[in-house]
This record gives C-alpha cells, sequence and structure tokens, in this order.
C-alpha cells in the first residue's frame, strides 16, 4: 500500500499538510476495506474455480475422486479429434452470424420508427420488451409446445389443415434456426431499448443541419445517427459475440444439442462430459477454449468501455 | 389537415412493421394464457381457437404438481439471497473505483470486465465439487451467492457511474464537517444513489428470478426447486397434458410481467446505463 503517499498530495489547499497526510491515508486504506468483500466474493466464485479448471483440464478428474491422475494434454488433442467439437463449434459460429446480423438489423430499424413516433413509443417499447424478461424456461417450453410441437403446435394445426409441414427442430439441418429463431424473438428488444437510447442522444443541431442541407432520412440515418450511435453499436457487436460463445439456456431447453448434435454448443458439450458422462478433465478443456473466445470478447470489450470509462 | 394525412400516410409502412412485431412479440404470450384455460384435446385440436368453456382447474393442478407453493417460496429466498449480497458488496466497491483514489482501481476494473465475459462453464465444474463436498449442494443461499457472484461485475459497472454522477461537493462537504468515510457513504451517498440501487435490485432480481443453469445443476432435492425448476418438472409428468403445462407457464409469467410493467423506468434504465456510450 505504498502507492497511498503518492496519491495523497493530490488534494490541494491543505493548510496543516502532515495532519491531512495521515488522515488521507487512513481514508484510502478504508477504500480497500470497501473494496474486499465484492472481490473476495467474485475471486472465490469465479477466479479461483475458474483457474482450477485450467489444472483440471489436463488431468482425468471424474469430479469425485481425490486423486486424478495428470494426462498432458490428451484431454485437448482428444476433444479437438472429436467431431463433435468441431460441429458445436461450427455451430458456436453459425449462432454468431445470426444474432450479428438478423437482431441488430430489426433493433436499429424499429429503433429508427420510434425514434419518429413520440407518442406510440412508450407502449411499443414494452411490448417488444415483454419476452426478454421472461424466463428462458417459459419461451422455450411455450415454443416447444405451442408452436413447434406436430401435436399440439401450431406447425401440428397446421398439419391437420393439410399443410404438410414438419417440425422444424426435428430436422437437423433447420434445427439450429428454430431454437435460434425463439432466442432472437426473446432477445432483440434489448438491443431496441439499447440503440433507441443512444439514438436519442444524437445532438438535434446536427440532424437540423442535414434537413436544412435538404438530406433525405437514409442519409440522415447513414451520416448523423449512424457515426453518432457507432460506440453503441460497437459494444453491442462485441457483447453479442461473447454471449454467442457462451449460449445455453434455449439450447438444453429445446434440444438438449439433438437431434444428432446438430445443434450442438461449445456450452452443451462441456456439460454433458460433466454431469453426463462425469468426464471432468475433457469439460474443462472444453471450458478453456470457450474461456479463450471470452477472453478475446473480453479484450475488444475492455479497450471499448475503458475509453469511455476513461471519459 | 391534408398535411397530416400525408403525414399519416408516410408513416404507414412503419406502423404496419411496428404492428406485425408487436403480434409476433405478443403471439406466445396470448397462447399461453388461451391454452391455459383448455383441455387437453382442445388443445390438440385446435391451439389458436378460444376455449369453449373457462377451464381454471387447470391452474389447480398445475399449482399442485409443480408445487408452485414451495418453488415460490425458493425463488423469493434466491432472488433475495442475491440482490442482498450485491447491493451489500456492489454499492461499497463502486464507490471505490468511481472516486479513483487507490491505484488499483483500474486493474480491479479490468478483472471485473474479464470475469463478465467468463464462461459459467469455466468455473462451473470445480464450483459444483466444492459445494458437493461442502453439503451445499440444493441449499437455495448457496445458489443465491452464486448468482450474485456472477451479477456482481454488471452490478458494479451500473452502480459505479451513479456514483459518478453525484456532484463532488456533497461529500466534501461532509469530510470538512469532520465525517469519517463509512458516515459519508452511510448516510450522504447511499441515499444520493438510491435510484441506482433500485435499478440494479431489478435487473440483478430479474437475472436470479429467470436463472436457469446454475440453478438446474445445483438445486436437486425437489424441496429446493425454484418456481422455474417446478415449472419444468410438469413437462416430463403432463407432456400429454398441454392445458395444465400452460397454465404452469402462465403463473410463472403473470408475476414478472406484472412487476416489469410497474417497475418499466428502472429496468429500461438499467438495461440503458449499461449499455449506451454517450
Amino acid at each position: 500500500m505504498a502507492q497511498v503517499e503518492a496519491v495523497a498530495p493530490v488534494i490541494k489547499n491543505a493548510r496543516d499538510k502532515s495532519a491531512k497526510k495521515t488522515t488521507n491515508k487512513n481514508r484510502y486504506r478504508v477504500h480497500y476495506l470497501l473494496l474486499a468483500p465484492a472481490l473476495i466474493l467474485s475471486m472465490s466464485i469465479v477466479l479461483v474455480p475458474g483457474a482450477f479448471t485450467a489444472l483440471t483440464s489436463v488431468t482425468d478428474w471424474n469430479g469425485i475422486d481425490m486423486s486424478p491422475n495428470f494426462v498432458g494434454a490428451d484431454n485437448y488433442l482428444e476433444i479437438f479429434g472429436d467431431p463433435v467439437f468441431l460441429t458445436a463449434l461450427k455451430n458456436n459460429i453459425i449462432w454468431t452470424l445470426l444474432f450479428l446480423t438478423i437482431p441488430v438489423a430489426i433493433g436499429l430499424g424499429v429503433a429508427m420508427l420510434l425514434l419518429k413516433r413520440k407518442r406510440s413509443r412508450a407502449v411499443f417499447q414494452v411490448i417488444f420488451l415483454l419476452p426478454y424478461v421472461m424466463a428462458a424456461v417459459t419461451n422455450a417450453m411455450v415454443w416447444l409446445n405451442m408452436i413447434y410441437s406436430p401435436i399440439s403446435g401450431v406447425i401440428g394445426f397446421l398439419n391437420k389443415q393439410g399443410f404438410n409441414i414438419p417440425s422444424p427442430l426435428t430436422n437437423m439441418d433447420t434445427a439450429i434456426y428454430a431454437v435460434a429463431a425463439v432466442d432472437m424473438w426473446h432477445y432483440w428488444g434489448f438491443l431496441l431499448v439499447v440503440y433507441l437510447a443512444a439514438l436519442r442522444q444524437t445532438p438535434i443541431e446536427q440532424i437540423e443541419a442535414a434537413q436544412i442541407e435538404g438530406a433525405n432520412s437514409w442519409q440522415i440515418f447513414r451520416n448523423v445517427y449512424l457515426p453518432s450511435i457507432k460506440p453503441t453499436m460497437q459494444l453491442m457487436f462485441v457483447m453479442i459475440m461473447i454471449f454467442s460463445f457462451l449460449t445455453f439456456d434455449y439450447i438444453f431447453l429445446m434440444t438438449q444439442g439433438g437431434p444428432a448434435h446438430s445443434t450442438e454448443m461449445l456450452s452443451t458439450f462441456a456439460y454433458s462430459f460433466a454431469f453426463a458422462t462425469f468426464q471432468f478433465g475433457k469439460a474443462a478443456a472444453v471450458g478453456m477454449v470457450m474461456g479463450l473466445f471470452g477472453l478475446v470478447g473480453s479484450i475488444l470489450y475492455t479497450k471499448m468501455s475503458g475509453k469511455a470509462a476513461d471519459e | 389537415m391534408r398535411k397530416s394525412r400525408e403525414q399519416s400516410l408516410r408513416m404507414m409502412p412503419g406502423n404496419v412493421v411496428l404492428v406485425v412485431l408487436a403480434f409476433t412479440a405478443l403471439l406466445p404470450i396470448f397462447l399461453v394464457f388461451l391454452n391455459s384455460l383448455k383441455t387437453a384435446p382442445e388443445v390438440v385440436r385446435n391451439p389458436l381457437a378460444f376455449p369453449a368453456v373457462l377451464d381454471w382447474g387447470n391452474y389447480v393442478e398445475a399449482w399442485k404438481y409443480a408445487k408452485f407453493g414451495t418453488g415460490f417460496k425458493n425463488s423469493v429466498l434466491l432472488t433475495g439471497t442475491t440482490i442482498l449480497v450485491v447491493l451489500l458488496t456492489a454499492a461499497p466497491a463502486a464507490y471505490v473505483l468511481a472516486e479513483r483514489k487507490i491505484k488499483a482501481a483500474r486493474p480491479v476494473m479490468v478483472y471485473l470486465m474479464v470475469a463478465m465475459t467468463v464462461p459459467i462453464q469455466l468455473f462451473l465444474f470445480p464450483l459444483y465439487a466444492v459445494f458437493a463436498k461442502a453439503g451445499l449442494i440444493s441449499n437455495v443461499f448457496a445458489v443465491g451467492i452464486i448468482i450474485a457472484a456472477i451479477n456482481l461485475p454488471l452490478a458494479i459497472m451500473l452502480l459505479r457511474t451513479f456514483f459518478l454522477g453525484i456532484p463532488k461537493e456533497l461529500p466534501e462537504a461532509a469530510t470538512m464537517d469532520g465525517a469519517n468515510t463509512f458516515q459519508v457513504l452511510r448516510h450522504i451517498l447511499l441515499p444520493a444513489v438510491s435510484p441506482g440501487l433500485i435499478t440494479v435490485g431489478i435487473i440483478v432480481g430479474l437475472n436470479a428470478w429467470n436463472e436457469y443453469l446454475i440453478s438446474v445443476t445445483f438445486l436437486q432435492s425437489e424441496s429446493s426447486y425454484t418456481a422455474t425448476l417446478g415449472f419444468l418438472s410438469l413437462t416430463g409428468t403432463f407432456a400429454v397434458d398441454q392445458g395444465v403445462l400452460m397454465a404452469g407457464a402462465a403463473i410463472l409469467i403473470l408475476p414478472i410481467v406484472v412487476l416489469f410493467l410497474i417497475a418499466q423506468r428502472s429496468f429500461v434504465d438499467g438495461l440503458v446505463s449499461g449499455s449506451v456510450k454517450g
């Protein structure tokens, strides 16, 4: 805590410098005390077990046995050689691309529409956020049973009317899109709210200046609004990338990675290693790969929001 | 008059898009309530049709078999634990990070941002082993604390912006009058950021209430099931009776929707202040 002295002189107009210095010193020591509970909590739940995972990933630990063997890079080599791992990686990339385009486009488009509709704005915002506040558990079960189900869902009803539409969840080519559709249905309202708030911060003078110069709506969007919300857009891009690599709930609830691993994600792949076959070492290795993607994302994220934090 | 008609004509395509999207957002929710009042054969015949008679019996059965009595109690305990732990630890930390008077502030911020993006799968498995050894499996308070730790970085970042919004003169004046850091924090700063505390409490509370991965992993005995897990247990038992299943979904959705409608202002503020860079 030697740095405390270096910070203390910042206080100006101290009449009695030495007395002031000691009280400030104590005050900043208190700061560490105030920071401690949060850091201890986060480190004991996230950091220490995370570090432990790094260690487990080079062992054959089964989660119970207290004397696991060191196996070197075996777990990594085995998962890299597993075709399901590649499928999962591919699916995570598909998921990321879907989420970087469709909800972003809808969210931004609707934000622009609501920007001009001052009176109906609040009502639409609430409606579009409703799926976002509802639990993944209920959303998944409602779509599973009321829409996709060939027995009780809308799909099943259409089939009874003579339209021959198979349930998209049972088809290996369409299952991932069917699950993504539900997650996007639930998610895009969040992007709308964020984009709308960012758009509303665009300086009114810039918009008026563009209007006077005779710019049309598209030009105003392209040259005034879009540059103005660029930092928010970038931050959301990184956030979507990170969360796309972590996605779990909707997949696990709706398909559990099936049919035939066609919707498997890194997260469900890791989970089934740990809790279905008790191969904690392999689960840890997959977790490490996910962590690597997360780290890349968080470096980008830190760079971006760090800029904003420094003002 | 003509101008307004022209204007409304120009707004038409946009309005159509908004109404169609509102319809897609609400249709699945509407289907929940519609089918929660129907018998199983009615649901299977046509999920889009109105019920012949309103059958409230589904709600009684769903409540009984999903054990929502225990479930809601556990959900409240879990969510309460999370909110309490997050606010008690995040508020002082956010204050320190907003002040930036200690050199560790910067590395701590970087650590928190990394912690925010760490996949749960990276720490879940060792954590599970430790909790199993310590006999904390199926303990809602323990799960509430894990969820608190996961939400902590976001909460600190959000609260920090609220602390940054307080005018510097406020705490300085109190310090001049001889108040120590704790007193300033307790009596001056915390009341000043109380809207932030409410916002963070709502966001974190919703995350805890809706949480799935941690709950399903750590809560294994039926007596520790939260409302969401109780609802999921219906899907096994009532896979054939969609009416009961949808009544269960309705019971789960209703309190969230009501709470959201009441607190939407704070909720939207919380979503936005974490993500919009001005």
